[in-house]
């Protein structure tokens, strides 16, 4: 009971880290009707500047801050510089363009970082494991970031339901024509979106890496799990971002934790070794399945966001 | 008007064409270099191909006298793409010899065309145990080891520290698998688990380390080469497990990967069977020359590819630059022949070194930079257990 604990936590946890990234590419893919595979390089580009500007001024607090403006100011630069052009096409060219941008991110952070990667150290006092309940320890950062996605949530939240902004996001993602007829600079407002949804890779990619990597191509694979995650949530809904990032981290986890010792009360042990993590990474993708054929629209359909 | 700048041109191009006769018939001796040279795994391959860059720049550029020519293709990680490259360097580049791959699967899969083309190949890090068991070749040597030697050394040492129960974790593909037999080969206690990750795409052990914590075994044996390594040793200092149970590692902590642990791979034994620190004058020459002309310290996979630099270079003497002789090639690079960086060895029937491993352990040194050092002896001439299934006697 215990260690099942302890692993619905790590499944949480996967979940809060695709939630962040998910979060920005469901608000734009709904709202500006972009397909944006450069949304991997965004968090790759969040990870390279913390491990950086932690490096140059001593502090992780500091250093997170800093590449949280920096993604920010990125985002907003790719989207006037590169984006623009492709709205309004049709989705393989934006599948295209925005995969030449992952390209070229990918050789632009192998001149500027090389290609070793980085680090991200953590302060000292994270290095340890805090004890959560009787005989349950939990690594402390692993619950920092739990704690921090969850902030970012609620914040998300807040702005896309109850201020002005978010009103105006929202009304441009259901008629953009009539939005800027209005008289709302919606040129604008999309920019905003993607400097918004950048930082929320951004902050995605920063948090992680103290745990996971900081190396070039770091956002492709994660990449395709936070499609996933949006596909099963529902397309421009940050809600069913949500619910869908945590069920998804649970059951990649659980499948990890709990598949081999089944199989293996089934299979020889070198067989349920070999099979247990080729089905575990199966199982989301059937979940995926059984998501399109069932509920195309997803958990959470975007008309009831 | 035009007609002089269509002769001009046409001049320009005959010179060109002529001057590339002229080299094409002096006789050069043509390497294709297979590793890795995109995405993380980049730093790997660039250690090697600098270590056989600077092998080449010992030997004034020449192998066994003749000019050389060096091609180098990136695998991608990718067994398919290891295969394709490995075929386009027979077929279309007509090379006389193969260096390289770093994974067991890409050289499994890439060992066919090799063998069946009779190419001269030096593999200088893969250690797939079919490579020395049924699938060994008379044209294919290697510069490094059989995957289950340096974890048994590792299972060696694990007794002699008195652990009596381990938990055995690595990647899923050809040579985890072969490590985490390793281990057990040679480790006399209780196995209480053992995890197979996916490959090369995990980069979040969680729930492995807790499954570990869970079982609360004497020890945790790991296998992460490349990247994977600073995340798992990174994740198992964060998870708390550190002070509480030993991790034990074999191809984890390397030279490339300790810049980016630092202090958190402190402490951490592993084995290897060549460490920086060896005393003798190929590997200080080597290791310093490396540091003066990189900035930065060799790894094991640039010290192996070193190695085959001066292998082939013997092969060629040998033969006084007949590349057609393969047989007599053959013979001589059966004697290993040459000075290595790890201080001499010997090759079994299979074509796998014969040879010593050593305990390594990761200090800071007096100017506050990281390395690794040796330790101690753990085994030596240790040959691997596939040889008696190699044809080859």
């Amino acid at each position: 009971m215990l260690y099942f604990i302890e692993q619905f936590l790590n499944g949480v946890q996967l979940g809060m880290l695709l939630f962040l990234l998910a979060a920005g590419l469901t608000l734009i893919f709904g709202i500006m009707d972009l397909v944006n595979l450069a949304h991997g390089s965004l968090y790759m580009l969040g990870a390279y500047f913390a491990a950086t500007f932690a490096a140059f001024t001593g502090s992780f607090v500091l250093g997170a801050a800093l590449a949280l403006a920096a993604t920010f100011v990125c985002g907003v630069a790719l989207e006037i510089i590169a984006i623009r052009p492709l709205y309004g096409r049709n989705h393989l060219d934006h599948v295209l363009g925005t995969f030449g941008l992952l390209l070229f991110f990918n050789e632009l952070v192998r001149l500027i970082w090389g290609p070793a990667g980085m680090t991200l150290s953590l302060p000292g006092e994270m290095l340890t494991a805090v004890q959560i309940l009787p005989h349950v320890y939990y690594p402390a950062y692993r619950l920092v970031i739990i704690a921090a996605t969850l902030v970012v949530a609620a914040l998300l939240y807040i702005v896309v339901m109850r201020t002005r902004l978010g009103m105006l996001i929202r009304a441009g993602a259901s008629n953009r024509e009539m939005v800027g007829a209005l008289g709302v600079n919606i040129k604008l407002l999309y920019t905003l979106v993607f400097g918004l949804g950048a930082a929320l890779a951004g902050f995605a990619g920063l948090m992680q890496a103290p745990i996971l990597t900081v190396q070039i191509g770091m956002g492709e694979n994660i990449l395709i799990l936070a499609f996933v995650v949006i596909i099963i949530g529902g397309i421009g809904s940050i809600r069913g971002a949500f619910v869908a990032a945590i069920i998804v981290g649970l059951i990649d986890t659980v499948g990890r934790a709990f598949l081999p010792d089944l199989l293996r009360a089934a299979l020889s042990t070198n067989a349920a070794l070999t099979l247990a993590p080729a089905l575990s990474s199966m199982l989301i993708y059937m979940l995926m399945a059984g998501i399109l054929v069932f509920r195309p629209e997803g958990l959470f359909p975007a008309a009831s966001r | 008007m035009i007609r002089p700048l269509i002769a001009g041109t046409a001049a320009l191009a005959l010179l060109a064409a002529s001057g590339m006769a002229a080299s094409a018939q002096q006789k050069t001796v043509k390497i294709g270099f297979i590793s890795t040279f995109s995405g993380p795994a980049a730093a790997i391959g660039n250690d090697m191909r600098n270590s056989f860059e600077l092998g080449l720049d010992h030997l004034n550029r020449k192998i066994g006298g003749l000019p050389v020519e060096v091609i180098y293709e990136d695998d991608e990680i990718k067994p398919e793409v290891g295969v394709q490259k490995t075929q386009k360097l027979i077929e279309s580049d007509h090379v006389d010899f193969i260096v390289g791959y770093i994974w067991s699967n890409v050289i499994l899969a890439a060992l066919k065309p090799l063998t069946d083309s009779k190419t001269m190949t030096v593999v200088t890090n893969a250690g797939a145990s079919q490579l020395a068991g049924e699938l060994c070749s008379p044209y294919v040597f290697s510069t490094s080891w059989q995957n289950d030697q340096t974890p048994a050394a590792v299972g060696r040492y694990m007794n002699d520290k008195g652990v009596k129960t381990a938990f055995l974790i690595g990647p899923n593909y050809a040579a985890g698998k072969d490590m985490l037999a390793g281990v057990q080969t040679t480790f006399k206690g209780r196995i209480v688990g053992q995890e197979l990750t996916r490959w090369p795409d995990q980069l979040d052990f969680s729930a492995e380390l807790s499954k570990a914590r869970s079982l609360n075994p004497d020890a945790i044996f790991a296998f992460y080469p490349g990247g994977a390594g600073v995340q798992f040793v990174t994740q198992y200092a964060q998870s708390g497990l550190k002070g509480q149970i030993p991790l034990y590692t074999a191809f984890t902590i390397d030279e490339l990967s300790l810049p980016r642990l630092k202090d958190l791979a402190i402490g951490i034994p592993g084995a290897q069977e060549w460490v920086n620190d060896l005393p003798n004058d190929t590997n200080k020459k080597f290791v310093a020359d490396y540091k003066a002309k990189y900035k930065t310290s060799p790894s094991f996979y640039g010290a192996q590819t070193y190695d085959a630099v001066n292998l082939i270079d013997s092969a060629v003497k040998a033969v006084n630059g007949d590349l057609a002789n393969k047989d007599g090639m053959r013979k001589e690079m059966e004697k290993a022949d040459f000075k290595s960086v790890r201080g001499g060895f010997r090759f079994g029937n299979n074509h796998i070194p014969i040879q010593n491993f050593y305990l390594q352990d990761a200090v800071k040194t007096a100017d506050g930079n990281y390395a690794l050092k040796t330790v101690s002896l753990i085994v030596k001439d240790d040959q691997d257990r596939f040889h008696d299934k190699c044809p080859m006697k």
